[in-house]
Formats: structure tokens, sequence, C-alpha cells
């Protein structure tokens, strides 16, 4: 069947069997490889994407469910030569070590972001922190066999400290820090 | 330079160029064991009626496909190889809600609806929900992970029926009711008569769950205990109860577990409780007498003894929560 699915905003069509599932409709169809496939049980998270901004397990959705929504990959982060304020919150703090898990954390650690930020957006009383309990919280469906956590955790802390500046940022959720 | 070649894990086909680089170089897919599901027939659903119409027209081997997150893992294992999948995906919107209605024809109490398609984190999240049934608040901490809640409704995982299923053991504490719709008709079930157990449900093949149904009355409490391995995991015993006060005595009594082999409530149990005036020993007797009726197993995740032990301690902390909570203590 013929499947149109949005990645990174660019609209991909491809003839598909119905049981593909998106993970692998990413690596193997599209060649982004950037999203890890790991457990195939949706336990580990690797294979978290964003769809339509909240993070799923990319092995436990059908590539055709994928259809009219907005995915996004760890590859959509970089805009131009210049990283996401997530990834480099995980060179700052040295959030990985072998890197398997690093872009499920990453995508959803955006999305956790972009949630707070537009908390803060829309109601000018809220100017809290997120927690790292919730910080942690919302990365208990991932994985990490390297770190123990706590640099992830850091690097989470120090995206939110330097959110990307409002010029150029594609989904404006962001806001100058 | 040589033609790289490599084996697709869906059609067998040896593919080459690009494609077969990515295969072979990056993902190594023709070396390795994967779990995807049996080949099946793909149906998109616009809408309810749509969904009942395919379900109709294909028989007994199709499924519907709510947020996948039971269905595909069991497909994967070949447990679930339906012939068709009907993906209702898009009716995320139309039966995604957390409402009050209040009933003019009845007896006038206000009852809770949720859609079937309401997502664990919508649950979750519900300031209804954690103020009117906080059972549900309860289970939804410990359901699975934040990322699996994106995805997982619950009607879902009502249908899936797995016998560990913690919501389940919640709509089945609080009363609820289950809309089951079909072409020509509408049915409400009690949870006795809808969860027949393991993996089974009343739900006929040309039929969909679209609401669950919960009676709001004044003085309720309820909680959910749950006990497992790791974060996320499927239980190793869990209790849900909902307490409904009147004039200080237990005007109703719900009390259902899951995962330790217990009939859908634990009406007996709930008989001791009822008329009663809620007292530390009448809690622990129920609690007793709940965990007596239950037929757990041994496997990994404990032995039958442990469960049935766990369960009993599960119950009375989820009964003094619910008591509490009825009578408006902070919990």
């Amino acid at each position: 069947m013929l499947v149109t699915v949005s990645v990174n905003d660019r609209e991909y069509t491809r003839d598909l069997e119905p049981r593909m599932l998106l993970v692998h409709f990413l690596r193997d169809e599209l060649g982004l490889t950037g999203t890890h496939w790991g457990c195939d049980t949706s336990n580990c998270g690797v294979c978290v994407v964003l769809m339509d901004g909240d993070p799923v397990k990319s092995c436990t959705v059908l590539a055709a469910t994928a259809e009219g929504h907005q995915i996004r990959t760890v590859e959509g982060l970089e805009i131009g030569d210049v990283l996401d304020p997530v990834q480099e919150g995980f060179v700052e703090e040295h959030g990985l070590q072998c890197g398997f898990c690093t872009p499920g954390m990453l995508m959803t650690a955006r999305a956790l972001l972009d949630r707070q930020f537009a908390l803060v957006a829309a109601d000018s009383q809220v100017t809290e922190r997120l927690t790292d309990d919730e910080i942690r919280e919302a990365i208990s469906g991932q994985i990490c066999r390297c770190t123990g956590y706590t640099t992830i955790v850091r690097s989470i802390r120090w995206a939110e400290e330097h959110p990307r500046r409002q010029e150029g940022d594609r989904d404006g959720s962001a806001i100058e820090g | 330079m040589s033609t790289i070649t490599a084996q697709s894990v869906y059609s067998g086909e040896r593919v080459q160029g690009r494609h077969a680089q990515i295969l072979h170089g990056c993902s190594r897919v023709s070396e390795r064991k994967t779990q995807v599901p049996a080949p099946f027939e793909y149906e998109r659903a616009k809408s309810i009626e749509h969904a009942l119409e395919l379900l109709a027209q294909l028989g007994p081997d199709a499924r519907l496909l709510a947020g996948g997150h039971s269905l595909l893992p069991m497909m994967k294992l070949r447990l679930a190889t339906p012939a068709h999948v009907i993906d209702i995906d898009a009716l995320a919107g139309e039966l995604g809600y957390i409402r009050v209605v209040t009933l003019t024809t009845s007896s006038g109490t206000p009852e809770l609806r949720i859609g079937a398609m309401t997502r664990h984190r919508d649950l979750l999240e519900s300031r209804l929900l954690a103020e009117k049934l906080t059972i549900f608040t309860d289970a939804e901490r410990v359901i699975a992970d934040p990322v699996v809640r994106n995805r997982g409704t619950i009607g879902g995982a009502l249908c899936q029926a797995d016998p560990s299923e913690d919501l389940s053991a919640v709509c089945a504490a609080v009363g609820a009711k289950m809309v089951i719709r079909g072409l020509d008709a509408e049915r409400v079930l009690e949870m006795p008569e809808f969860h027949i157990g393991p993996y089974r449900t009343a739900v006929g093949s040309a039929e969909m769950l679209v609401e669950i149904r919960i009676p709001l009355t004044g003085q309720q409490g309820s909680a959910y205990e749950k006990v497992d391995r790791r974060a996320g995991d499927w239980a190793v015993a869990a209790a849900g109860a909902s307490m409904q006060l009147g004039g200080g005595r237990i005007e109703r009594a719900g009390i259902a577990l899951a995962a330790v082999g217990a009939d859908i409530t634990s009406t007996e149990a709930e008989q001791l409780l009822l008329g009663e005036r809620p007292s530390d020993a009448l809690l622990s007797t129920a609690a007793r007498t709940a965990a007596q009726y239950t037929r757990p197993v041994t496997d990994q995740r404990g032995s039958a003894e442990y469960k049935r032990h766990v369960a009993g301690v599960l119950v009375e902390r989820a009964l003094r929560t619910a008591i509490a909570r009825a009578l408006g203590e902070q919990t």
C-alpha cells in the first residue's frame, strides 16, 4: 500500500507492507538511521521519535498509522549547522557514553522542554523550572546502561537553561532565556 | 566496487543499491532476528460507523487497532494473527474525552464518561479524575511508562482483558459500565458481564467499545495499590477499592484485584463491608477475605503464597485510602 508520512517537515511516499513498523520505515526505507532499533517490545525506548510533538516508541507504531501525523526524528533537531540545545546539553554535561540510547533521550528531552516552555509562555505567572523528579519521570520509559542517568538529567537541565534563541527557531516553542 | 546485497526482513527479497547498503551496513537487518507482525490487510476507519461497517464486512478475522500498545506486541509474538487490521487512530479525537454528564432520566446521579480512545496520559493528567475518581490517577502513575502512556488507550487496555491489566480492575472496583456499539444497536454492560477474562470480552466481532460510564455519588473515595518488580512492569499483585459512604456507613463497596487470579470483583469481601461503619478491624477482615478468594500462580514474579499475601496487604491499603478520601481526608 502507498503510505505518505511527514518526517522532519518533509513528505515521503513509499509502497509498504501494512505491517511495517515506523522504526523500520525510518531506518530502512528513508535511511534515517539516527533513530535506533533496540528491544522490539516497547521497553527500551531507543526508538523514541516525536509524533505530533509527543514521544512515542516507533517499534510499536505502524508506519501506516503515522500517515497524517508529523514525525520528528533526531535528524530534525539540528537546524543548519546549529545543534539543538538538548544536543549541546548532552555534549556539555557528558549525557552519553556509548550513544545507543541518546537519540531517544534527546527526543523525549526536546518534547519535555517544548511542553515546559509552552506552559511558561501561556501563563506569565508560571516561572517554575522542571524538577529533577519531573525530568527523571519523563525519561523513565527509556533505558541507559552507561550513565546511571545522572548526567542525562544534568544535560536536559543544561538545555532548559540555554534555550534556543527565538530568532530562527522553527517551532517557536523555545523562548529566550 | 562490488554490489552490496541484503535481505529485506519484510519481503524476504534480496535488495541491492542504497537500500541494501542501509540494511547491510547500518541496521544489519539481514543478520538479526526481528519481531514483526504476520502479514495482514490494512484498513483505516474514518468514523465509528465506518469502523463498524468494516468490522461487519470483514468478519471475525478483523481486529481494531487503537493505540496499538497491546495488539501490536501480541501480533509481533504471533499470539494474535488477524487477517485484517482496522486502524481507528483517526477516531482519537471523537472518542478521546473525559466529562461529567448529569442524567435527567433515571436517578439523577451524575455520570463520568470516558471515551474509549482516551489515552493513558490524558487519564493521568485529568484534574476531573484526580478529584472525583482518584483510583484512575493512582493506577495511571504505575501503568507502563510516560512514552507508552502517550499512545495506549483505555478502550484498548480493557478489550485486551489481560489478567494483569490495571484498568480492568479499576473499572470493576468503581462499578463502571461499558458501552458497546454495533451497527444497529448499542448495549451497556457491567464489568462482570463485559470482562470474560483472560483476553476475552463480551464485545462481538462486529462491535466496538465506545465509552466507559462511571456513576458519581456524593461521598465517594477510591484508591489503587500495585506492587511490581520494576517501575512500569506488569503487577505482581494489584488492588483497587472504591467506597461510597452515607450516614457514616458503607453504602457501596467495590474491590477488584489484578494479576492474582481473582474474580473480576471480590464479591465476598464487598459483602462484608456493606452497611457497616468502617473500622480498622473491618477493613482488615475484608482484605483477608479478598486475599482468600484469589487463585494466584507461581511464576517469575513470585510464588502463589507471596502473591496472595501481597494481595491482602494491598487490598487493606487501598480500602484505608479509599475510606480516607471519601471522608475528605488528605491522602
